[in-house]
């Protein structure tokens, strides 16, 4: 459908107490579901004559750490024949395994074991969940929230080995990340930090 | 008696010219034909999405240029919009056209590397001689704008940084009525050429079903028939308000890629030509103080023009809380970012909808059957660059 208040309304009633809410929001909808009714809804969204969601664009997760159901698992959509753009999301805790969608579109593949990767969402009925972007060996997942920035582990070449080595990070100087929007807890902050470490900011 | 025949692994790259960069593709071979390609990626990931998170909008910026370096200001562009969209900000006109004036202009370089490095990988060397020259033209427009030739750190949310240096625009436009020629000499030499022909029609074929299910995007889709375009059927900024074709290809092979991507490059140079038309003069970013810095002027005359600079370069500007996905037609395809504001200056989340993934991710199935010397053409006719891919 092509006018997007027409198509929320459809969805919604098409697949009723499957979406918890909806909403339209710049120009785009927002569903959010529970992660047992993943493969309904899409297999729905994907098909249907009047939806036609026919392109998978991305899948990602955002890391709510202080959450009891920290990741949010976030599908964007796009079906050419309307001109539409859907977002679809459901909350998980952290070690619930949740479905893959390899079979339904396969270009989740990649962007599933992405997630996999970067946040370690494991998921099941995946062909080949194996890391992508990170170094083979590489330990954690960095985009969790809990992941410093700077890492754990820093590879170098020695030349006493003569082959490339991995050991823990060592910095000249501390990572630095000033708090402007509250200056005054903001020294606090830095004095603790520098009372606490040897290394001065 | 029979013979056991093992299958050959190959492994190609991460140093390999015609891997455009840092690419492992594991090749599992059958005398000669390609049975399985593995790409490993990865070597050149940097966690831009990461450092995004710990670092102000402004600063976010300069990570985009880095990402598909060779056409740094599309990907500028998406956050740019993304933060516009949140914020609700208008972009005055002047500035609208700039930014889609360059975005073209990225189009172009994106569109030569790839067209004549393509040319490069089934044996024509000439068409890249010919074409960095071009490039090399480009770039200089791109310094004489932002300060640098590749990293342009140039967009900003309501706007752009600065406005053009006097004279650039005369020679934009003395570019636009040279560069066709140029076009023409790269397509005879390439277009009717046998041995192109021999390496790319036919090559790697894609289906209309499949482009959908892969998630292609850009010329990878509009070579399958698809005609979509999202400066089209999305527009953004002023778009809508320029006259240009989008070209279509028929057999969906790495063929007829080339020749959108010719094509293309014929419509941007007429929609620079209708930016530098419709350019007057008039402000290039936003006049909200909490958002664009002031000018210098101002700043010397101004107390509140010098809190808004300090508090702009130290906390940066505070974007509400939202969630959107905003999406441009990048030279490769569909460059979208997804981002999640959280009422602070910095963003909780960034991800980046990279098109390049989406292609590489296609190869096992691009590659089944052919022959290893087609590995390089479909490599290039899926246009992967590793800044983007890897991330």
């Amino acid at each position: 459908m092509n006018n997007l208040v027409d198509l929320e309304k459809k969805i919604n009633s098409e697949l009723g107490t499957k979406i918890n809410t909806s909403e339209i929001k710049h120009n785009q909808i927002y569903l959010e579901i529970d992660s047992e009714d993943l493969i309904d809804v899409i297999l729905f969204v994907k098909t249907n004559k009047d939806t036609k969601f026919r392109q998978l664009i991305d899948i990602t997760v955002v890391d709510y750490p202080e959450r009891s159901k920290r990741f949010k698992i976030v599908y964007l959509f796009l079906s050419h024949e309307f001109n539409q753009r859907m977002i679809l999301s459901y909350d998980i805790s952290e070690n619930e395994v949740i479905s893959s969608l390899t079979s339904i579109f396969p270009s989740a593949n990649w962007m599933e074991r992405e997630v996999f990767d970067m946040y370690g969402v494991n998921f099941k009925d995946h062909p080949d969940l194996r890391r992508i972007l990170t170094d083979y060996g590489f330990e954690g997942h960095p985009l969790r929230k809990d992941f410093p920035l700077t890492g754990h582990n820093e590879v170098r070449y020695s030349e006493g080995q003569k082959k490339v080595i991995s050991e823990p990070v060592k910095l000249e100087q501390n990572y630095r990340n000033f708090d402007y929007e509250s200056p005054w807890e903001g020294t606090k902050y830095i004095k603790e930090l520098t009372n606490t470490n040897d290394k001065k900011n | 008696m029979t013979k056991k025949i093992k299958n050959l692994n190959l492994n190609f790259g991460p140093q390999h010219p015609a891997a455009h960069g840092v690419l492992r593709l594991i090749l599992e071979l059958d005398g000669e034909v390609v049975e399985k390609a593995d790409p490993h990626i990865g070597l050149l990931h940097r966690g831009t999405e990461k450092l995004i998170e710990n670092k102000t909008y402004m600063q976010a910026v300069p990570y985009f240029d880095r990402l598909d370096y060779v056409a740094p200001m599309n990907q500028e562009h998406a956050f740019a919009l993304a933060i516009e969209k949140i914020l609700d900000i208008d972009v005055p006109i002047r500035a609208q056209l700039i930014r889609v004036m360059f975005c073209e202009i990225g189009r172009i370089l994106s569109h030569i590397l790839n067209v004549t490095t393509q040319a490069l990988d089934v044996g024509a060397l000439t068409p890249s001689l010919w074409g960095f020259e071009e490039r090399e033209t480009l770039m200089t427009f791109y310094e004489r704008a932002s300060g640098s030739r590749l990293h342009a750190n140039y967009f900003r949310a309501g706007g752009v940084h600065q406005d053009l240096p006097a004279g650039l625009e005369t020679d934009i436009a003395k570019f636009c009525e040279t560069f066709p020629k140029i076009i023409n000499d790269l397509e005879n030499l390439l277009t009717d050429n046998r041995i192109f022909k021999q390496r790319n029609v036919d090559i790697g074929i894609v289906t209309k079903e499949d482009a959908l299910d892969y998630s292609f995007s850009g010329v990878m889709i509009r070579g399958s028939g698809v005609p979509w375009d999202l400066r089209k059927s999305q527009p953004y900024d002023c778009y809508d308000q320029l006259e240009f074709k989008i070209p279509v290809g028929k057999n969906g092979d790495c063929y007829d890629r080339y020749l959108c991507r010719i094509e293309e490059m014929k419509e941007s140079v007429k929609i620079i030509k209708q930016c530098l038309s419709k350019m007057e003069k008039g402000p290039i970013k936003s006049f909200d103080g909490k958002i664009t810095p002031p000018s210098k002027k101002d700043i010397k005359q101004s107390m509140e023009a010098l809190i808004h600079h300090f508090k702009l370069f130290t906390e940066g500007y505070r974007v509400p809380q939202d969630e959107i996905y905003t999406a441009v037609e990048a030279p490769k395809g569909e460059f979208g970012v997804y981002l999640i504001s959280d009422g602070s200056s910095k963003p909780y989340k960034c991800k980046i909808r990279a098109p390049g993934f989406s292609h590489l991710q296609s190869m096992d199935y691009l590659i089944k059957g052919h022959m290893l010397a087609d590995v390089p053409a479909v490599l290039g006719s899926l246009d992967i660059v590793f800044g983007e891919v890897d991330r």
